[in-house]
């Protein structure tokens, strides 16, 4: 079996910024995710949200590069002020041309 | 008509009290909630079938008799968030940013208590103008512009307007109500006629359903109330009235019936919690949703629901006895 290293990046974000975190992950070239609904508890303690509600988890498996690129967006653009947290894990994967 | 007895009535209506229960749910910790799904389904149900119901209304209406009030409901568009802006300035100690937020919000207009106004007005008896949807429509947009560009003169960088404009214009609630009304000029009475049993005989019903878990969410938001400051207390229950005066006094002038002027008093005395939130997360992100929301949905939404709507059904008929 042939396994190829690559990296998963996962932002956990509120859900209203779904849709410009998929645009700024395209931006930085990362075509390929998964979204899903999330809830929990952080430094700020439990978020009851927006009206609209919770958070939503985005996972992308890509190459170390792009991943760093992406979070270099987040940090410039969205720690700051939006509850936003990444975190980037080395993978190994079958069928590299997929990522 | 006396201020109490149209209170009392409003107080026992299924909807209103539906609210209380899903306050009552949250306040002995009730594992209560309506599913997120059949929340989003319910609201979208509403707001097509209030864009369909005023598409219809709104073709059988003259050009004469609308243009305006329109007008006037663009001014105060414009004139509430400024005057929301000012006046939290005189009652809190939030800066402009928070401020320009909470102008946003109150600038644009709660759906749910144009809806639950209209309910309690019919079920009075009273006429109401069938294009008050299309002010509905009207309201909801300029605030949000308006409070952004006060809330942006509090900050370093400037807003990315195209995108934010985009996101409200593109946003559901819009795109349902302007859709909906679009909808109902297309098919008329006769065409509306084949889905009423769904948008008309459900509708109150389908309301209750939705003001308890909005009773949920608002009693939620209570907890912060606490911990906002009196200030913003009495901002969310003065502004109201003040906005809700003019709305009423506005549509008076403009020619609407006490109905009419009564639902663009609710118009403009209401808070914005849907499209008006996400709009000022997403260009505003500094502004503390602690603020807003608790403002918009702790204090303001239960407080018109319970004692607004009949204080402006009761101004817009002493008012109008005058005028």
């Amino acid at each position: 079996m042939e396994l190829v290293n690559k990296h998963l990046l996962t932002v956990v974000a509120e859900a209203a910024l779904e849709r410009r975190l998929l645009e700024e992950l395209g931006g930085v070239g990362i075509t390929g995710y998964t979204v899903t609904i999330a809830h929990g508890a952080g430094v700020r303690g439990g978020r009851e949200g927006d009206i609209e509600g919770g958070n939503v988890r985005i996972e992308c498996v890509t190459s170390r590069d792009k991943a760093e690129a992406a979070l270099a967006v987040l940090a410039r653009d969205y720690f700051a002020h939006y509850a936003c947290v990444a975190w980037l894990v080395p993978v190994e994967v079958m069928r590299a041309e997929h990522f | 008509m006396d201020v109490v007895s149209v209170a009392l009535a409003n107080l026992v209506s299924p909807p209103v009290l539906a609210f209380a229960l899903g306050l009552i749910a949250v306040s002995i910790k009730s594992d209560l909630r309506l599913p997120e799904a059949v929340y989003q389904a319910i609201s979208i149900y509403l707001l097509l079938g209030i864009g369909i119901k005023g598409g219809v209304a709104l073709r059988e209406a003259q050009l004469g008799e609308v243009w305006l009030p329109l007008l006037v409901a663009l001014v105060l568009g414009v004139v509430i968030p400024v005057l929301a802006f000012g006046y939290s300035a005189a009652v809190t100690k939030l800066d402009a940013v928070n401020r320009g937020a909470l102008a946003a919000h109150y600038g644009s207009t709660s759906l749910v208590t144009f809806t639950a106004a209209l309910v309690f007005l019919e079920t009075s008896g009273q006429f109401v103008e069938g294009f008050m949807t299309t002010l509905l429509a009207v309201l909801e947009v300029p605030g949000i512009i308006v409070g952004l560009l006060l809330a942006s003169r509090g900050r370093a960088e400037a807003i990315d307007w195209s995108a934010s404009v985009k996101e409200v214009l593109s946003g559901r609630s819009i795109v349902l109500l302007a859709g909906g009304l679009a909808l109902g000029v297309a098919t008329g009475a006769s065409g509306f006629a084949s889905v009423e049993p769904f948008f008309g005989g459900l509708f109150t019903g389908v309301l209750t359903l939705f003001l308890l878990e909005l009773g949920i969410v608002a009693g939620r938001r209570l907890r912060d109330v606490k911990q906002a400051g009196a200030g913003l207390v009495v901002f969310g229950l003065t502004f109201p009235l003040i906005a809700g005066a003019l709305g009423v006094t506005g549509g008076l002038l403009s020619g609407l019936s006490v109905g009419g002027a009564t639902l663009l008093g609710v118009l403009t005395a209401s808070s914005s919690y849907i499209a008006a939130p996400t709009a000022v997360r997403l260009a505003v992100p500094e502004a503390s949703p602690g603020v807003y929301l608790t403002a918009s949905l702790g204090i303001t939404f239960p407080f018109n629901l319970l004692l607004g709507i009949p204080f402006y059904y009761w101004f817009a008929g002493v008012l109008g006895g005058v005028l």
